[in-house]
């Protein structure tokens, strides 16, 4: 998201104390500007963690449900909305399934959906904003007032428009995600080209008869990978709570089917009852993989960082 | 400076342009178009298609576009058929109470994440910044809904202490000494979101402030440290933080979004949500204009006041 984008900016800005003790450390290190980055991505411990939650994430969501067996498909009527205790760690929802078991089958549909919308949006971004820069003039001109223009409407209220329009099947929902988030990654990437695309080895690849294509895919977009895999890994977070919000306002995957977002949802009738294990298991789910994927853009923003100064 | 308001009046101006652009080719994407949407899915092809001949929807695209431009020039944002009412009057209705909440969770949220950011870039890399930037980054990944699930839970359910529902009836009597209560929870979940967002960015905006060489200049000719952080750096820091506000104001926008639908708080935003139940398309257009004007303006007033404090945005403009 654009609000997003701007922190990421002002985070980017020099810092008076620390971070000089980081660059003086890492001097000793050789090799390739991969393997300083991966160095200076590991020494950031909250990064490490940060690796390790979605790792675990994946490993508990997809892996999990071949250790601890629920049946996510039948609803149980003769055990609704029981309390955690013996047989169920986590109680059972509102239909008669198994909370924990839920957690881990709507972690998948979670993290399928933030995963693969982020590198959508990833790739038609960059390539929009690589083209829309590198051409330039009025094509440029047209190309950025229709990300303005998308921009200018608040995220959340797009989103809900077109899900209320076209919203019938899991990729269809995958694509109207994308579908808002490309517009950050345009930018970005626009920016970048716009200076990369005055470099001498651009000049040289021309030179060598090299095409525009050939430019754009070989020589511009690597060069902003720093930038895109950064963004990817905040996409994937954002997306995770775009899907949330809109599962939690109605607009998701039918049942039986669900997500974190839908587990909400479900259990909100039930806050006067005070079955908190419909509301915090799933909320703390989505929060502790949304602040994992934040760790880990941070830091690799950092690397990254280190890797251009070095050039 | 006049050469810069022009520049950036006309960006505005294309970008509200092409957003009406955006909404049109949204009425013509709708499955069955307008026709199938009103008329519902048993209509006959017939009344389709006299229904279509009646509003204009068969000549060309562009006519269709100009006259719906016309439409909007005239203040006419459409007729909700589901509300049996126009979508400037339900705008009337919805408006001002969307403003309240967001005018006073605002001015709270800034209230509080100006001296907390400041505390934090003052006391950098001690305990209290890390607690607060912990708890700062925690409510930024947080999905708001939940945060207002919790604060239901907590301070409506568990202690009893406000009501879980936002003020309803009219709008004049919300600021009422009886029902100022159920304002709280609606305002809090909004304001903390944004607590968390500002006071990030002013402590970002201090520390760049720190380390400038007016800083040292001040202190060489002696003024003391508070002169030199309220008279000086503070000053300095807040620029950054008018932009921010002007381009926060979709994320203000979706958060009260979803804090109306959870608090049934009758704004614009629960409007708006109501309307995506029941595929209310008009309602669904006309709000979505509305708010994307809201925020061209507001990015437009935040850009004219950093150019008016601080003529360097002008020169490199």
């Amino acid at each position: 998201m654009s609000v997003r984008a701007s922190v990421s900016d002002l985070d980017r800005l020099p810092l008076p104390e620390g971070r000089a003790d980081a660059e003086g450390g890492e001097a000793k290190v050789t090799g390739s500007a991969w393997k300083l980055a991966a160095y200076v991505f590991l020494e950031n411990r909250l990064a490490v963690v940060g690796l390790g939650v979605v790792v675990f994430m994946f490993l508990f969501c997809f892996a999990g449900p071949f250790i601890y067996h629920t049946d996510q498909i039948n609803t149980d009527i003769a055990n609704l909305t029981q309390a955690p205790g013996a047989g169920h760690p986590l109680g059972t929802d509102n239909v008669g399934y198994d909370v924990l078991g839920r957690l881990m089958v709507g972690g998948q549909t979670s993290l399928e959906i933030g995963i693969i919308a982020a590198l959508l949006a990833t790739t038609f971004g960059v390539l929009w904003g690589a083209i829309a820069g590198f051409v330039g003039g009025w094509v440029d001109q047209v190309m950025m007032r229709v990300v303005d223009s998308m921009l200018a409407i608040p995220t959340l209220f797009l989103l809900l428009v077109l899900a209320a329009m076209f919203v019938t099947s899991l990729p269809m929902l995958i694509f109207i995600v994308a579908l808002v988030a490309w517009l950050v990654p345009a930018r970005l990437i626009r920016g970048e080209t716009l200076s990369l695309r005055s470099r001498e080895y651009v000049d040289a690849v021309r030179v060598m008869g090299g095409s525009d294509l050939r430019i754009v895919l070989r020589h511009i977009i690597p060069n902003t990978i720093g930038t895109i895999m950064v963004n990817a890994t905040f996409q994937v977070a954002d997306a995770i709570l775009l899907i949330a919000a809109l599962s939690f306002l109605g607009l998701g995957v039918p049942p039986p089917a669900t997500n974190w977002g839908a587990m909400l949802s479900d259990g909100v009738s039930y806050t006067y009852a005070g079955y908190w294990w419909l509301i915090y298991p799933a909320g703390l789910a989505i929060v502790i993989t949304v602040v994992a994927f934040n760790l880990i853009g941070d830091a690799m923003r950092d690397a990254f960082e280190v890797r251009l100064q070095r050039r | 400076m006049t050469g810069f308001l022009v520049r950036r009046l006309g960006q505005s101006a294309i970008v509200v342009l092409g957003v009406t652009v955006i909404t049109f080719v949204l009425t013509k994407l709708l499955p069955g178009g307008v026709a199938r949407a009103i008329l519902g899915p048993r209509a006959s092809a017939v009344a389709m298609a006299q229904f279509n001949h009646d509003n204009g929807l068969d000549l060309p695209a562009w006519q269709q576009y100009f006259f719906y431009l016309g439409q909007l020039l005239h203040g006419n944002l459409g007729f909700s058929y589901h509300l049996n009412q126009s979508v400037v009057q339900l705008l009337q209705d919805h408006l001002p109470k969307t403003l309240i909440l967001l005018t006073i969770s605002t001015l709270i949220a800034l209230a509080i994440a100006i001296p907390l950011g400041m505390m934090q870039a003052v006391r950098r890399n001690k305990l209290e910044d890390y607690f607060f930037t912990s708890l700062s980054f925690a409510l930024y990944s947080m999905p708001p809904f939940w945060l207002a699930l919790i604060l239901i839970i907590v301070f409506a359910v568990n202690l009893n202490l406000l009501p879980p529902e936002g003020p309803q009836g009219a709008v004049s009597t919300y600021l009422d000494p009886g029902k100022i209560a159920a304002l709280v929870l609606p305002v809090m979940s909004l304001a903390l979101v944004t607590i968390a967002l500002f006071s990030r960015y002013m402590r970002s905006s201090m520390l760049d402030n720190l380390v400038q060489d007016y800083v040292r200049t001040a202190r060489a000719k002696g003024v003391s440290t508070t002169g030199v952080l309220y008279g000086h750096v503070l000053r300095n820091a807040l620029i950054p933080i008018v932009t921010l506000l002007g381009l926060s104001l979709p994320g203000i926008f979706s958060g009260a979004l979803i804090t109306e639908a959870i608090f049934n708080y009758p704004g614009m935003g629960l409007l708006f949500w109501n309307s995506s139940q029941t595929r209310d398309y008009p309602v669904l257009l006309g709000v979505t204009l509305i708010v994307a004007v809201a925020t061209v303006v507001g990015n437009l007033l935040a850009d004219v006041f950093y150019a008016v404090v601080d003529p360097r945005v002008r020169v490199a403009a």
